[in-house]
């Protein structure tokens, strides 16, 4: 099966651990993520204005290339688009509704980009997460090799997969998605209700005191609750949550880091696949003696 | 004896403004404070979500030297329980759109420390040039 894919920008760079493992995971459960040829920055956040349109073309262009990966045949009659990073999720899924709830809007910015075909509103945005659990967890259970016994997991959502309702991808006050794909892995979920709480997002460039503050809230709530690492499906939060633990460390100096994962490098793990694809490496805080310490991979191939 | 606010013409101005760029019908909202209580920014800023909400039915534009309007991360978190349908992202991005349409920029990228520009993904700097800077 082949699925039109979007990265994003942080997928190339910081995050590219969250590519590398996505695809590897992708290409075992028998879907190829087919890369947008000339994809452009999604814009990042959702512009919030009634007033502004200019931030939904950038948005809106990339759908267009969903429309002309059918028509030249890098894909078959498939109009869904598959994001990895929350935020492209949330920016993409969000302008589309806007347009196709708005028919001037749609006619605006066709016009605008005349030397583009027109967006014919019929591309559906969704997140990994979604076509995951469309395949099925049972699929996801066939194809664990080295499951993931013994390791407490605590999934964050975070903002972006969960609100506004319209957008989110599972119960905005109880999301379970993560949490089955982890059973799924053989892992042991751990539930703490800090699980949708912002970690304070783009306010990391303005007031990184702010976010780490947040960001200890959140991950002493999944210690406490008895987590050994996190899961999350967005950069950003990687960044805050992950990155951030140094800041954390200066702050309070007893505490004691706790690795944070993209689900799908866990799912490569889980999976059994080569570990060139988990890119452990890109990690802040070392996830290696844990996974070590429970087996789950090999000391010899550990950096 | 019911007492009567009186709303000047500024004011009224101010309100309309907001709720023109917002697309938020402000003056709905009840002042039940559960947006307060949902925030993870409250510990943080000077004034409440509510308290923003209540200075904007009021006209009152001092609103926009609040410190909550910059806080806000756009989380959504209100937005998802406010029992009068409103989100109260839209109108933070109102009023921080207020003051970048006059090219006031909030942050100034060039002076982000340079380990810090090293550290952070893009994503961030990208979303934050897009909430701090015109």
């Amino acid at each position: 099966m082949k699925v039109p894919y979007y990265p994003g920008c942080t997928l190339k760079t910081k995050a590219k651990n969250f590519e590398t493992s996505a695809l590897a995971v992708a290409k075992k459960l028998g879907i190829e993520l087919i890369e947008l040829p000339r994809w452009n920055c999604c814009g990042t956040v959702y512009s919030l204005t009634d007033d502004d349109l200019i931030h939904h073309v950038a948005p809106i262009r990339n759908l267009i290339r969903v429309q002309e990966m059918n028509k030249n045949g890098l894909v078959e009659n498939d109009h869904r688009l598959v994001t990895l990073c929350s935020m492209c999720f949330n920016t993409l899924k969000r302008s589309n509704i806007r347009v196709l709830e708005n028919s001037d809007d749609l006619k605006k910015i066709n016009d605008f980009m005349y030397l583009e075909e027109d967006y014919e509103g019929n591309v559906e945005v969704i997140h990994f997460l979604e076509l995951i659990k469309d395949i099925g967890f049972e699929k996801i259970r066939e194809n664990v090799t080295n499951p993931l016994e013994g390791l407490k997991i605590a999934p964050y959502y975070g903002c972006m997969l969960l609100r506004p309702k319209e957008v989110g991808i599972d119960d905005p006050e109880e999301p379970v998605i993560q949490a089955e794909l982890l059973s799924a892995l053989g892992a042991e979920v751990i539930d703490n209700p800090y699980k949708k709480v912002c970690c304070g997002s783009y306010q990391t460039i303005q007031d990184k005191q702010v976010v780490s503050n947040l960001a200890y809230d959140i991950l002493m709530r999944a210690k406490d609750a008895g987590a050994e690492a996190i899961t999350l499906s967005c950069p950003l939060c990687m960044f805050n949550l992950d990155s951030r633990q140094k800041e954390i460390k200066e702050e309070h100096p007893y505490f004691n880091e706790i690795p944070v994962f993209y689900f799908t490098q866990l799912m490569a793990i889980g999976f059994g696949l080569n570990e060139d694809s988990y890119g452990l490496d890109l990690n802040y805080v070392n996830p290696e003696s844990l996974l070590l310490e429970k087996n789950l991979i090999r000391r010899n191939n550990a950096k | 004896m019911i007492k009567k606010l009186k709303i000047s013409n500024k004011n009224q101005e101010f309100l309309a403004k907001v709720e023109e760029l917002s697309g938020e019908i402000i003056t709905k909202c009840d002042q039940c404070g559960i947006c307060s209580g949902s925030c993870p920014m409250v510990p943080e800023m000077d004034i409440t979500p509510s308290q923003m909400m209540r200075m904007v039915q009021l006209g009152e534009s001092e609103v926009m030297e609040s410190k909550a309007m910059w806080l806000c991360a756009s989380c959504f978190a209100c937005t998802v329980r406010c029992p009068r349908g409103l989100d109260l992202s839209r109108v933070a991005e109102a009023l921080r759109q207020m003051k970048l349409r006059k090219a006031i920029d909030h942050i100034d990228i060039k002076k982000l420390p340079e380990d810090e520009m090293e550290r952070l993904p893009q994503i961030a700097l990208i979303s934050g040039m897009r909430k701090f800077t015109g």
